[in-house]
C-alpha cells in the first residue's frame, strides 16, 4: 500500500512538472490560435526546429541548450513576423484562411519535418546538462530536476508574456485585436502590424520550447507530430486566449498522461491526448476558462 | 383575435457573455402583415432575426411559427418550414453564379418540401424569373464578386424569395440605394406581400418603412419600446428620443 | 455528357491503359502504375470533402491504413478475395471518419481538421500497439504467384483493381459535380450560415462527404499489404500519402474531378523519377515545397492558371 501510494504520488507530480512544460509547448498556440484565430498546425516543427539548434548549441559548442534558445529567440521572432506577412498577404487578405491557409501550414510542417530529416537523419538526438541527471528528494517525493527545471523555465516564460499583455501598449494591443481589430484601427494602432508581432512572439516561444523538450526528452523528426494533438487539445480545453487556462489545461494533461504512462505504458500517450481533444469539443469547446 | 399569429416570439433573451442582447422580447406577426422594424444601430435587430432563423440559439424564451414551436430546430429546417431571410451584409455563394445560387434554395427548399417541387428543366427559368424581378437577369451567369454592393443586396433578397417562404425577413436591404431604387424594391415587397408572403422589413429608410408598415415595431438595447400604428409609432415620446430625434 | 457516356469513356479508356500495359509486358510499369493509379485515387476522394465542400481532412493516413491493416486482419483469419477485402476496409474507413466527423463537424472547420491530424497519430498508436497485426514490427502478407481471372502475375491483377477503384471514384466525384449533391456541398464550401439559411441540411451533407471521402481512402489502402508483402506503421502511416492526397488535388486544382487527376499524374511520375535519380527523402521536400508553393502563388492550382488564360484569350 505505501508502495503504490509512493508510485501515485511521484506519477501525479511527474504529471504535473511535464504539465509546465506542456504550457510552454502550448503558450504558442494560445496565441496564435488564440488570440489571432491563425490555425498554426507546424509549431510542434517549429519546436523541434529548436530543440535541434539547441542540440547544435549543445553538442558542438557545448552550450546550455536554454542558453542557446534564448540566444535564438530573436531570429525565431523574425522567422514568425516572416511567416506572418505571407501568411497575411495570401491568404488572411483573400479570405482563404481556411482550405489554403491550413495546406500552407501543413506544408511547412512537412517541409520541416522532412528538412530535419534530410540534414540530421532519423537517429534520436540528446543534449548534456549538468542538471540532467540528478534529482531532488523531499521524503517520498522524487523531483527529477530533468523535469523539474523545465517547467520552471516555462512558466516563467508564461509568466513574463502574461506580464507583457497585460502591461504594455502593444500587449494590450495583441489582447485589443483578438476582439475587435476595428477599434484597434481607431485607436491609431495598426491591426496587422499588431498581428505580425503576437505571431512573432508565438514563434519566438518555439525556441525555447525545443530547448526544454530535447532536455525532457530525445527527439528526432516525427517527434513533433505528437504534439499536434496535445497542443491544441489543451488550448482548447483552456480556453482560446486563456494564459491561465492554458497552465491548467497542460498540467491536467500531463497527470493523464504521467497516469497512463505508468500504469499501462508509455505508447498510449499520444491517445490520451486525442482522446483528451475529443472529449472536450464535444462536451465544452470553449474551455474551461475560455470566452 | 381571429387567426393564430404566423410568427410568434414569446420572452425571447439572448446574451453574448455578459452583455444582453435581447431582453424578454415579445412579437406577434400575423398572417400577410407588413411588419417595420426599426431601431438604432445595435439594437439587436439581427439579432433577432438569428434567433428567429436558427442561425443563434436564444437561451431564454420560445419561438413559434405556424402554431409550432420551432426551438431547436435548425436553420435549415426553419427554411424549408417557411421562414426565409436576407442578410445584411450579404452572404452569397462565392463560386456560383447569380442564376447558380439562386438553384441552392430552390433544390434545397422548395424541392425539400413534400408535394411537387420545381422539376429540373424549369429551374433555371425559374431563376431567371427570379433575376429580372430584383433587376439582374442580364448578369445571371456572372460571379457575386462582379456585382456591386447594391446588386449583392438584391440578389440576398432574391434568395430569400427563391425558397418560396410564407415569412420573409428583409434585413437592412435598401441601404445605400437610390430614390428609385429604393421604390423598385418596396413595390416588390409589396407585391410579394400581395401574393401571400408576410414581410418583415427591418430598415433605417424611414419613407420605405412608412411606405410600406401596417405596423411598426421599435427595438432599442435589446428592448421593445413601441408595437403598433407607424404614425403613432413615430411621435411616441420615447421612440423620438432614442431613435428618430437624433 | 451523361454520366453513363462518362463511365463508359472511363472504362475504355481504363481497358486501353491496360491493355498497353499488358502489351509493354514490364513489371516496372505495373509497380510504378500502381502508384499513380492509388495517388489518382486518394487525392480524388480527398477532393471530395477538401475541394468540393472545403473540409481539411489531415487524417489520410488513418483512412488510408485502416483499410490496409484491416486486409492484414482479414488476410490472417480468412481467404476472401481483395475486392471484398477493399468493400471491407472502405467500410472500416467510413465509420471512422462518420465518428470522428459526428464528434466535430458541428464545430469550426480548423476543430474538424485539427481532429483530423490527431486521428492519424492515434490510429497509428493503436495499430502499433496491436500485436495480432504485427505491431511495429510488422506483417508479412504472401502475394500469390499468379493472378486470378486473367493470368500472368500477380501485380497486374492489383494494377487492374486499383484501375477498376479509379474508374469509380472518377465517375462518382464528376457525377457529384454536377449533381444536386454537388451544389449543396459548393454551398457549404462557400458559405456554411448562408447554405443553412437557403435550407441547405449542412451537418448531413459534411457527414456523408467525410464518410464518402475516408471510405474510399480506406479502399485504396486495402490492396497495400498486397503490393508491398510487408507492412509495418512506419510506411503504412508513411506522411507521403498524407501531403501527396494534399498537394495533388491543390496543384492540380480543387474545382472539378480532373484537377486532382492532373495533380496526381504530374506528381506521381516527377516523384518516381526524383526517387529514382535523387533521393526519396528529397522527393518529398520537393513536393512539400511545391505545395507551398503553389498554395501562395497559383490557389486555383494547375486547372485554374488554364481556365484564366482561356478567359484572357
Amino acid at each position: 500500500m505505501a508502495v503504490s501510494l509512493d508510485l501515485l504520488m511521484n506519477a501525479v507530480i511527474s504529471g504535473i512538472l511535464l504539465g509546465g512544460f506542456y504550457a510552454a509547448v502550448s503558450i504558442g498556440v494560445s496565441i496564435s490560435f488564440g488570440m489571432l484565430d491563425i490555425v498554426n498546425i507546424a509549431h510542434p516543427a517549429f519546436i523541434l526546429l529548436g530543440s535541434y539548434i539547441a542540440y547544435i548549441g549543445n553538442s558542438v559548442l557545448g552550450v546550455d541548450p536554454i542558453l542557446a534558445s534564448l540566444i535564438m529567440l530573436p531570429a525565431f521572432y523574425l522567422l514568425g513576423t516572416g511567416i506572418y506577412q505571407v501568411y497575411f498577404l495570401a491568404f488572411e487578405r483573400r479570405g482563404d484562411e481556411s482550405l489554403r491557409g491550413l495546406a500552407f501550414f501543413f506544408g511547412l510542417l512537412f517541409i520541416t519535418e522532412v528538412g530535419l530529416v534530410l540534414i540530421f537523419g532519423v537517429d534520436y538526438r540528446m543534449v548534456e546538462a549538468s542538471y540532467v541527471g540528478t534529482s531532488l528528494h523531499f521524503g517520498l517525493f522524487d523531483l527529477p530536476l530533468r523535469l523539474l527545471v523545465p517547467c520552471v523555465v516555462s512558466l516563467a516564460m508564461v509568466g513574463l508574456l502574461q506580464i507583457f499583455l497585460a502591461r504594455t501598449f502593444i500587449g494590450r494591443a495583441i489582447q485589443a485585436v483578438a476582439q475587435d481589430a476595428l477599434a484597434l484601427r481607431l485607436m491609431a494602432a495598426d491591426p496587422t502590424r499588431i498581428k505580425r508581432i503576437a505571431f512573432g512572439l508565438s514563434i519566438a516561444t518555439a525556441s525555447v520550447a525545443g530547448a526544454i523538450l530535447i532536455l525532457i526528452q530525445p527527439v528526432e523528426p516525427s517527434v513533433g507530430r505528437d504534439y499536434i494533438g496535445r497542443v491544441f487539445a489543451i488550448c482548447v480545453l483552456g480556453g482560446l486566449g486563456s494564459f491561465a487556462g492554458t497552465v491548467i489545461a497542460a498540467m491536467t494533461l500531463g497527470v493523464m498522461e504521467s497516469f497512463t504512462s505508468t500504469f499501462f505504458g508509455p505508447s498510449w500517450s499520444p491517445a490520451v491526448a486525442f482522446g483528451f481533444l475529443l472529449v472536450t469539443l464535444a462536451v465544452r469547446p470553449t474551455g474551461i476558462l475560455g470566452r | 383575435m381571429n387567426a393564430a399569429p404566423l410568427l410568434r416570439v414569446e420572452n425571447l433573451g439572448k446574451r453574448f457573455g455578459g452583455f444582453v442582447a435581447l431582453d424578454a422580447i415579445h412579437l406577434d406577426v400575423a398572417q400577410g402583415e407588413r411588419l417595420g422594424l426599426i431601431g438604432p444601430n445595435g439594437s439587436g435587430k439581427s439579432t433577432l432575426v438569428n434567433c428567429i432563423c436558427g442561425t443563434l440559439r436564444n437561451e431564454s424564451g420560445r419561438v413559434h411559427f405556424s402554431g409550432a414551436p420551432i426551438d431547436g430546430l435548425a436553420a435549415h429546417e426553419r427554411t424549408r418550414l417557411g421562414l426565409a431571410r436576407s442578410f445584411q451584409l450579404p452572404r452569397p455563394f462565392a463560386t456560383l453564379s447569380l442564376a447558380e445560387n439562386l438553384r441552392i434554395p430552390i433544390l434545397y427548399t422548395v424541392n425539400a418540401r413534400p408535394g411537387a417541387g420545381v422539376p429540373a428543366r424549369e429551374i433555371e427559368a425559374r431563376c431567371a424569373d427570379l433575376l429580372s424581378q430584383v433587376g439582374l437577369a442580364d448578369k445571371a451567369t456572372q460571379l457575386p464578386r462582379d456585382l456591386t454592393q447594391i446588386e449583392m443586396r438584391k440578389l440576398e433578397l432574391a434568395r430569400a424569395m427563391a425558397a418560396q417562404p410564407k415569412l420573409l425577413i428583409s434585413d437592412e436591404a435598401m441601404a445605400g440605394l437610390s430614390h428609385n431604387e429604393v421604390d423598385e424594391i418596396i413595390s416588390l415587397l409589396i407585391r410579394l406581400n400581395a401574393q401571400g408572403v408576410t414581410v418583415i422589413m427591418i430598415e433605417h429608410i424611414m419613407r420605405a418603412v412608412m411606405e410600406f408598415s401596417q405596423r411598426l415595431v421599435v427595438l432599442v438595447a435589446g428592448r421593445k419600446i413601441a408595437d403598433g400604428d407607424p404614425r403613432e409609432v413615430v411621435r411616441d415620446p420615447e421612440v423620438v428620443r432614442a431613435y428618430l430625434g437624433e | 455528357m451523361g454520366a453513363g457516356k462518362f463511365f463508359g469513356l472511363l472504362l475504355v479508356a481504363a481497358a486501353v491503359v491496360f491493355g498497353v500495359a499488358r502489351w509493354i509486358d514490364n513489371g516496372y510499369v505495373f509497380f510504378a502504375g500502381y502508384v499513380v493509379l492509388q495517388y489518382i485515387v486518394l487525392a480524388t476522394a480527398w477532393n471530395i470533402l477538401g475541394g468540393y465542400t472545403g473540409y481539411v481532412n489531415f487524417g489520410i493516413g488513418a483512412f488510408f491504413a485502416l483499410g490496409a491493416y484491416s486486409t492484414v486482419v482479414l488476410h490472417k483469419l480468412t481467404s476472401l478475395p481483395i475486392p471484398v477485402m477493399m468493400l471491407v476496409g472502405g467500410l472500416a474507413a467510413g465509420i471512422v471518419g462518420l465518428g470522428t466527423g459526428y464528434l466535430t463537424l458541428r464545430l469550426r472547420g480548423a476543430f474538424f481538421s485539427i481532429a483530423t491530424l490527431a486521428l492519424a497519430v492515434v490510429v497509428q498508436t493503436l495499430i502499433t500497439n496491436w500485436d495480432f497485426v504485427g505491431g511495429s514490427r510488422g506483417a508479412y502478407v504472401l502475394r500469390p504467384r499468379v493472378a486470378p481471372l486473367i493470368g500472368g502475375d500477380y501485380i497486374q491483377y492489383l494494377f487492374l483493381l486499383m484501375l477498376g477503384l479509379m474508374v469509380v471514384i472518377l465517375a462518382v466525384a464528376r457525377g457529384i459535380e454536377r449533381s444536386r449533391l454537388g451544389y449543396g456541398f459548393a454551398a457549404i464550401r462557400d458559405d456554411e450560415g448562408a447554405a443553412e439559411a437557403s435550407g441547405v441540411p449542412t451537418l448531413r451533407l459534411k457527414l456523408f462527404a467525410t464518410a464518402l471521402s475516408g471510405g474510399f481512402m480506406g479502399m485504396a489502402g486495402a490492396p497495400l499489404p498486397y503490393y508491398v508483402t510487408y507492412l509495418d506503421p512506419a510506411s503504412g502511416f508513411s506522411l507521403s500519402y498524407a501531403v501527396n492526397s494534399i498537394a495533388m488535388p491543390l496543384i492540380g486544382g480543387t474545382a472539378t474531378w480532373l484537377g486532382p487527376v492532373i495533380g496526381a499524374v504530374l506528381l506521381g511520375t516527377l516523384q518516381q523519377v526524383i526517387s529514382v535519380t535523387i533521393s526519396s527523402a528529397v522527393n518529398l521536400l520537393i513536393v512539400g515545397l511545391m505545395l507551398v508553393g503553389f498554395v501562395i502563388v497559383a490557389p486555383n492550382g494547375i486547372m485554374g492558371l488554364l481556365q484564366a488564360r482561356k478567359g484572357r484569350r
